[in-house]
């Protein structure tokens, strides 16, 4: 983050982003198949969700303990934006857009620990996802209309010379999908995560250059900043995971009922 | 001046540039959080359903703010 190189102040807000293998001394040479700090992230994603719904859903119970109804009012509330958005015929698909919502939640969530990795700040993991979403919602759409499908493309109501032109700007911001669904996510994180790093920076300029008439402002000025921007950057969390799940099942809405 | 000191100057002036990315985003999302208001006061009964829409809609105009930041990343960081 911020170091002292010869009484030099050095602020890397990027550093937080590197990939470094988990074994080897961190900067050995990475492969294809090298355990990383991302992967340790992922790992831990994985069981903070499972252990969630699996410790909420145990008990069962009538009236809901703390943990139950905290899993039970995130599943309804997907629940609830999927029937909203693609209809009862989207509810099938549900479980697949539950598990975006919460690997993204808690990955955002996990990285705004202090010292901890974000694994949706990698255009790698977000391009992903968001290729996965495209291909499986492509793959509905045929599957459900078939060659019908592609009558997506054609606006039904614009005048017979238009309709080529539109037909082909329809295409291509049907294929840019995938582009922004993963940018809008991994560019959000990257910067909200950058920021707060900037302005920790500033907080040890007080350490780094000793008290001092402009030091003691800066510090505890960019200190108060970076309180309001964590807290900002916890609502960016959690509705970029909104967002991505919203997104998903408009797509999906799209490709079950077409217009 | 060397071609490689034009090059870094035209990269970080590039950078700097793609930050008025920022003003079309805040355009942008000051008007879909003031129409959402607008409506929102006018009919406070079908304000609940439409916040859905008013997240992606917010969603929208952010992302073309943060392409800019995107640009400026690849500039700064892989050109």
């Amino acid at each position: 983050m911020a170091s002292s190189s010869e009484g030099e102040l050095v602020i890397d807000p990027m550093h937080q982003f590197q990939i470094s293998p988990l074994f080897g001394g961190g900067h050995g040479e990475l492969s294809f198949f090298s355990a990383t700090n991302s992967t340790l992230w992922m790992a831990i994603v994985f069981i903070v969700s499972v252990a969630l719904f699996s410790f909420g859903a145990r008990g069962r119970s009538l009236v809901p303990t703390r943990l139950q109804s905290v899993s039970e009012i995130v599943y309804e509330f997907v629940q609830k934006m999927v029937r909203d958005t693609a209809g009862e015929e989207g509810l099938k698909y549900f479980p697949y857009i539950f598990t975006l919502f919460i690997f993204i939640f808690f990955s955002n969530m996990l990285g705004l620990i202090p010292g901890s990795f974000t694994v949706t700040s990698h255009f790698a993991v977000t391009g992903f996802l968001a290729l996965a979403v495209f291909l499986t919602v492509t793959t509905i759409g045929f599957m459900k209309h078939g060659v019908h499908f592609l009558s997506f493309f054609v606006p039904s109501d614009a005048p017979a010379v238009m309709k080529p032109p539109l037909a082909v700007i329809e295409l291509i911001s049907y294929f840019v999908r995938p582009l922004s669904h993963s940018v809008r996510l991994g560019a959000n994180m990257i910067a909200g995560h950058a920021i707060l790093k900037v302005f920790a920076g500033f907080a040890t300029a007080l350490a780094i250059y000793g008290a001092s008439v402009t030091t003691v402002p800066i510090a505890f000025l960019s200190t108060l900043v970076m309180i309001f921007m964590f807290a900002l950057e916890v609502l960016v969390a959690a509705v970029q995971a909104y967002i991505f799940a919203m997104l998903t099942s408009i797509y999906l809405n799209d490709a079950l009922h077409m217009h | 001046m060397e071609a490689a000191a034009a090059a870094l100057l035209g990269k970080y002036i590039g950078a700097g540039l793609a930050c008025l990315a920022m003003a079309g985003a805040g355009i942008g999302v000051g008007h879909v959080a003031g129409n959402y208001l607008n409506g929102a006061l006018r009919n406070p009964a079908a304000a609940k359903e439409q916040t859905g829409f008013f997240f992606v809609g917010m969603a929208f105009a952010e992302a073309l703010g943060l392409f800019g930041f995107v640009v400026a990343m690849i500039l700064i960081f892989a050109v």
